[in-house]
């Protein structure tokens, strides 16, 4: 079983006893009747838990073991999807991947933060924190698209960028600041998921795109709840608060106009069927890429560029 | 999340304030100063005859906008442009005080309405766009109004020709303003891409400090990128690296000279040369400019 989440609990405990019944039930019809009863109740309660989830029951979603990441994602994605490496100065970096392939008969670029699922996975990926090498190769990427006129998907997900001292060495704010720049004159279209974490300038170094989009329990955000937390409340532990107050669930980013749509997931969240998820981004990479199709490259420019352009609320 | 690191150095700084309001010997008439870095006593007005700079040390202080018109630009040459732009708690947000709050008292305390002020001026004849931030109002964090001006001056820039001269000074994006704050970095990239396209010269000034989501989009992304001596410039401050991952801080890390040393900067400047050297600046790159 993976790893339970902690507001899961009463549901799972459902589960159990319905599994224990079904050993003892040995065809009882009486027993039977009762376990359609609790599967019932169990369903209504899944219902109910999804529905009502706070930001940060989100962000345990978002930030699942078993999550969809970034390369599974890919090959069901994409067919024939070649993985390319490297940001031809420094090293390949592991929490950033990229490659090539079809979706259905179009041609994507796709790159993403990749998250690993187990511990020793996750120590190789850097738990999907880039080094400034990631988002040099990820800028390599987008410009090889650029050139043969490959469209640009990607998929978003980690905590942020990584604090350490060679990262900061080797210029991670310069690598993160050209990204931003570079993407907002790229002549081809930029379609962007967040699959589980949106973190801070990390996330927008491949995040600066045409149509944005967020699977329904992943999270945005200027600075991960804790840290947040530990500044302006003084408190690490007040992560819950400060979840609140930072407005960082597919909802509340819709509202304040940063994405264009909430991508659904299956009930119970994405780590229980990768496949549904694919799919689902698959339909809409498809759809996008058919509008952006009859589009010219300084349309596309200008669309990414005015979305841009008029982000932020003030008076004067 | 440098910005936690910010915070650090606002504690220090706060602390170094206390210790500075007792070190102020207050003679009559006199005032003197005690110096952060070698605890020098120092003669408030010559250290302002000085550019706020230790003449013991060399120790650059931070300066307010204003103080920086008057060291940097041309008597009397600077326009404000945008004055009128004010930010607004759209959020609610409410930490251990309201947004709304903070940003009453800190307008109250600096007279300023947010953490830039933007405007055209002279440089020795030269005519530029100007961007300086203000460390003093909430930190010079970036909201949708530093964002904007950011973009608005720029664009001017676009328009009129002139070079973009940015001075920066800030712990990064602001979090009151959430995700917002964060666009703010794609919004003024954005403009600085299309003001390279036109080959306009644009130069950042790097300013004690240049952190976080301030340092990741426009401060970084000068044709030419000075700093002043000692300026704290990174993305992750020394605080968050040495909690998050227990990594030691070798010493001098990530102030103006280490990333002149690691190829991140053209150039660290004193303060007192800086007017000359961005006026030199200028005028080379816009003479290829003319002779086209
Ligand atoms: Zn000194």
């Amino acid at each position: 079983m993976a790893k339970s989440l902690e507001f899961e609990r009463p549901l799972l405990e459902l589960y159990d006893k319905i599994e224990q019944l079904k050993g003892l039930s040995n065809g009882n019809d009486n027993l039977a009747d009762e376990i359609t009863q609790i599967e019932k109740r169990a369903e209504k309660m899944r219902k109910e838990i999804y529905s009502n989830l706070t930001p940060n029951q989100i962000i345990q979603i978002a930030r699942h073991p078993n999550r969809p990441d970034s390369l599974s994602l890919a090959r069901l994605i994409c067919d024939n999807f070649f993985t390319l490496h490297g940001d031809r100065v420094y090293r390949d970096d592991p929490s950033i991947i990229g490659g090539i392939g079809f979706v259905k008969k179009s041609r994507v670029m796709l790159i993403g933060h990749q998250k690993g699922h187990g511990t020793k996975e996750n120590i190789y990926r850097n738990f999907g924190m880039p080094h400034p090498e990631g988002y040099r190769k990820a800028l390599r990427l987008m410009k090889l698209a650029e050139k043969f006129g490959i469209p640009i998907i990607t998929l978003i997900d980690t905590p942020g960028a990584f604090p350490g001292i060679e990262a900061e060495q080797r210029g991670q704010a310069e690598a993160i600041a050209r990204n931003l720049k570079e993407m907002s004159d790229i002549s081809v279209p930029i379609i962007s998921f967040v699959i589980g974490e949106g973190g801070s300038g990390g996330a927008l170094a491949i995040g600066v795109s045409n149509k944005m989009y967020m699977l329904e329990y992943s999270v945005y955000s200027v600075i991960s709840p804790e840290g947040c937390a530990s500044i302006l409340f003084r408190d690490a532990k007040k992560a819950d608060i400060a979840s609140l107050n930072l407005k960082i669930t597919a909802k509340d980013v819709l509202k304040l106009g940063v994405i264009d749509e909430i991508i659904k997931e299956p009930l119970g969240g994405a780590h229980n069927s990768w496949k549904k998820v694919a799919s689902t981004i698959k339909r809409q990479i498809t759809k996008d890429l058919n509008e952006f199709n009859v589009q010219s490259e300084q349309e596309i420019k200008d669309q990414r560029y005015n979305k841009f352009r008029q982000m932020g609320r003030f008076t004067s | 999340m440098s910005i936690l690191d910010w915070f650090a150095n606002k504690k220090n700084l706060d602390k170094k304030k206390s210790i500075k309001n007792i070190d102020k010997l207050n003679i009559p008439g006199n005032l003197w100063v005690k110096c952060p870095k070698c605890s020098e006593v120092l003669f408030s007005k010559d250290l302002e005859l000085s550019y706020k700079v230790c003449s013991k040390c060399s120790f650059h202080f931070r300066i307010t906008p204003e103080e920086r018109i008057d060291y940097l630009l041309d008597n009397n040459s600077f326009v404000e442009l945008d004055k009128d732009i004010k930010p607004v708690d759209f959020l609610k947000f409410e930490d251990t005080e309201p947004y709304e709050d903070r940003l009453i008292k800190a307008q109250e305390k600096s007279k300023y309405l947010d953490a830039i002020i933007i405007g055209t001026a002279k440089i020795n004849g030269i005519p530029v766009n100007i961007g300086i931030m203000n460390f003093f109002f909430m930190g010079g964090s970036m909201g949708s109004v530093v964002g904007e001006k950011i973009t608005r001056i720029i664009e001017n820039g676009i328009e009129t020709k002139n070079p973009v001269i940015i001075f920066t000074s800030s712990g990064g994006a602001r979090m009151q303003e959430g995700i917002l704050s964060l666009m703010q970095m794609a919004k003024t990239s954005a403009a600085i891409s299309k003001l390279s396209s036109l080959k306009i010269p644009y130069i950042t000034v790097l300013c004690d400090p240049t952190t976080g989501g301030t340092s990741a989009s426009f401060a970084m992304l000068g044709d030419i990128q000075i700093a002043e001596p000692g300026a704290l410039i990174s993305f992750a401050g020394p605080r968050v690296i040495e909690q998050t991952i227990k990594q030691k801080i070798p010493s001098g890390f990530q102030r103006s000279e280490f990333l002149l040393d690691h190829g991140m900067i053209d150039n660290v400047v004193h303060r007192k040369d800086l007017k000359k050297t961005l006026k030199n600046i200028i005028s080379i790159l816009q003479a290829q400019e003319e002779n086209k």
